[in-house]
């Protein structure tokens, strides 16, 4: 008896070894393909840091990629504190319209034209660094964003008094983007700015505009996102009139568009224009609506 | 005690055989896409840095994959792949995890088609299901091709189409896998 019960346990344990075994050859499957993925040195780029290659007025650190083109349409309503009588602000309107093409994945150039001050913009935007974890690992995105805009009002309506020279109606801005995707739902970006102006009057200060914004965007939903977007000017000339960019709103995404649909207290889409020539007052309730909408084709 | 030595010499002879004559297969870039016709456009994304390791021992099969290693034609439409369906943020990976009886005893030494029975979990979205298909294995001058498809429904692995996009995707799709496998050594 003794002898059978020594060969079942040792039967037994044959058997358990081997299943053992054969567990512990898938776990050693899957090991084998961590290891040599990691081995693989991939580099995981954060994408879609915001939905857009606007965050609200100023551009995020989103590019187009190669070949893609896009088409952008923006609306600045009149403000909403016009009352009734001004439906709110919607009675009048500013447009730009804007055409944006990717010459790469990194570099993007756009030109547009802004129903303010009959503004022909153009622009040329070039990603530095892409924020990525694993093999590389980079904090943050960097893009480099340069435009300039040419104000092709009437000479006698910008002064009937002189002679405009063409120089005097150029205006350029370079900017530094700098954001990070801190998770799949809360990105946040800042973006020291430099305007200058060729020329200026009294009231808009000096030739040369320092700012720094400020943004972010929280998902609310998978389609919907909250956005804010803040430009201080670091050396604001004295001048009751003039605020600081101020921007709230939200972006509804549906199958191939970006609706961007926000509140802010400047009109221009263009940078000289919304960090230097912002009059509105959110305290004043001078608030426009506005949207932006994107397409992209490719 | 007879019995007992041939139950021992027996488990060494197997566990011999299942060490010495291990025979382990592996990409590191496998070729996996996968493509749905729908009515306003199709989709279509290409995966090519697919790893998979095949144990011709065992019988067994695992194969992984990033999500955010899917290609597709439309960038806007490989955002909304990572950002809106699979999350690719919360559940980077896809897994799949099976063995596989073949047609006939496959001899790794000359050149060979097979064909085989595939059974297994696969795992998207952070959701596993069981899964079952056939494949075939080419042995072809020492590497070995694997080519296998079927068709995945979205549904099943938590995987939501808001409805005012639920037209332009289709709810099922065929997945469609193509790796070259060579000797793994080590």
């Amino acid at each position: 008896m003794e002898r059978y019960y020594k060969k079942l346990f040792l039967l037994y344990i044959f058997l358990m070894m081997m299943i053992l075994k054969g567990f512990a050859q898938e776990d050693d499957l899957m090991k084998i393909l961590e290891t040599e993925g990691d081995e693989k040195n991939q580099v995981n780029f954060a994408t879609a840091t915001f939905k857009g290659t606007r965050l609200i007025q100023g551009h995020s650190v989103e590019t187009l990629r190669g070949n893609a083109f896009q088409l952008l349409i923006s609306h600045r309503f009149g403000r909403i504190n016009g009352g009734a009588y001004e439906f709110f602000g919607l009675d009048q309107s500013n447009v730009r319209i804007g055409l944006e093409y990717g010459l790469s994945d990194r570099l993007n150039v756009g030109i547009g034209r802004n129903s303010y001050e009959k503004t022909y913009d153009g622009f040329l935007k070039y990603k530095i660094l892409r924020q990525s974890s694993g093999a590389a690992n980079r904090p943050v995105s960097m893009v480099l964003f340069s435009s300039v805009a040419l104000n092709t009002l009437k000479n006698e309506d910008i002064d009937p008094e002189r002679e405009i020279p063409f120089s005097s109606r150029l205006a350029y801005t370079g900017q530094l983007l700098i954001a990070r995707k801190f998770s799949p739902g809360f990105s946040l970006q800042i973006m020291p700015t430099i305007v200058h102006r060729n020329e200026v009057t009294e009231s808009e200060g000096y030739n040369d505009l320092y700012a720094l914004g400020f943004g972010g965007r929280k998902k609310i939903t998978k389609s919907l996102a909250l956005n804010v977007e803040y430009y201080y000017r670091i050396n604001a000339p004295e001048n009751p009139e003039l605020h600081n960019s101020f921007s709230i709103g939200f972006d509804i995404e549906t199958g191939g568009h970006v609706f961007q649909l926000h509140f802010t207290n400047s009109i221009s889409m263009v940078e000289k224009g919304f960090i230097g020539e912002t009059t509105g007052d959110w305290a004043n309730g001078d608030i426009h609506f506005g949207f932006n909408i994107s397409r992209t084709f490719n | 005690m007879k019995i007992l030595k041939i139950s021992g010499v027996l488990a060494l002879l197997i566990g011999l055989a299942s060490t010495s004559f291990a025979q382990k297969f592996i990409t590191k870039n496998g070729h996996t896409s996968f493509y749905s016709e729908a009515p306003m456009e199709n989709i279509e994304a290409h995966n090519k840095e697919v790893l998979s390791i095949i144990d011709f021992d065992s019988h067994e099969i695992v194969t992984t994959m990033l999500m955010n290693g899917f290609q597709f034609k439309k960038s806007l439409m490989q955002e909304h792949f990572n950002e809106k369906y699979v999350e690719s943020d919360q559940y980077p990976k896809a897994t799949f995890k099976g063995k596989f009886t073949p047609n006939d005893a496959i001899d790794l030494n000359k050149d060979g088609n097979y064909e085989l029975a595939v059974t297994g979990d696969l795992t998207i979205h952070g959701v596993t299901k069981p899964i079952e298909t056939k494949a075939t294995i080419e042995v072809k001058n020492g590497v070995v091709i694997g080519k296998t498809n079927f068709n995945v429904k979205v549904k099943d692995f938590d995987i939501t189409i808001p409805k005012v996009v639920v037209e332009n995707i289709a709810e099922t799709v065929l997945v469609t896998s193509d790796f070259t496998y060579s000797p793994y050594n080590n």
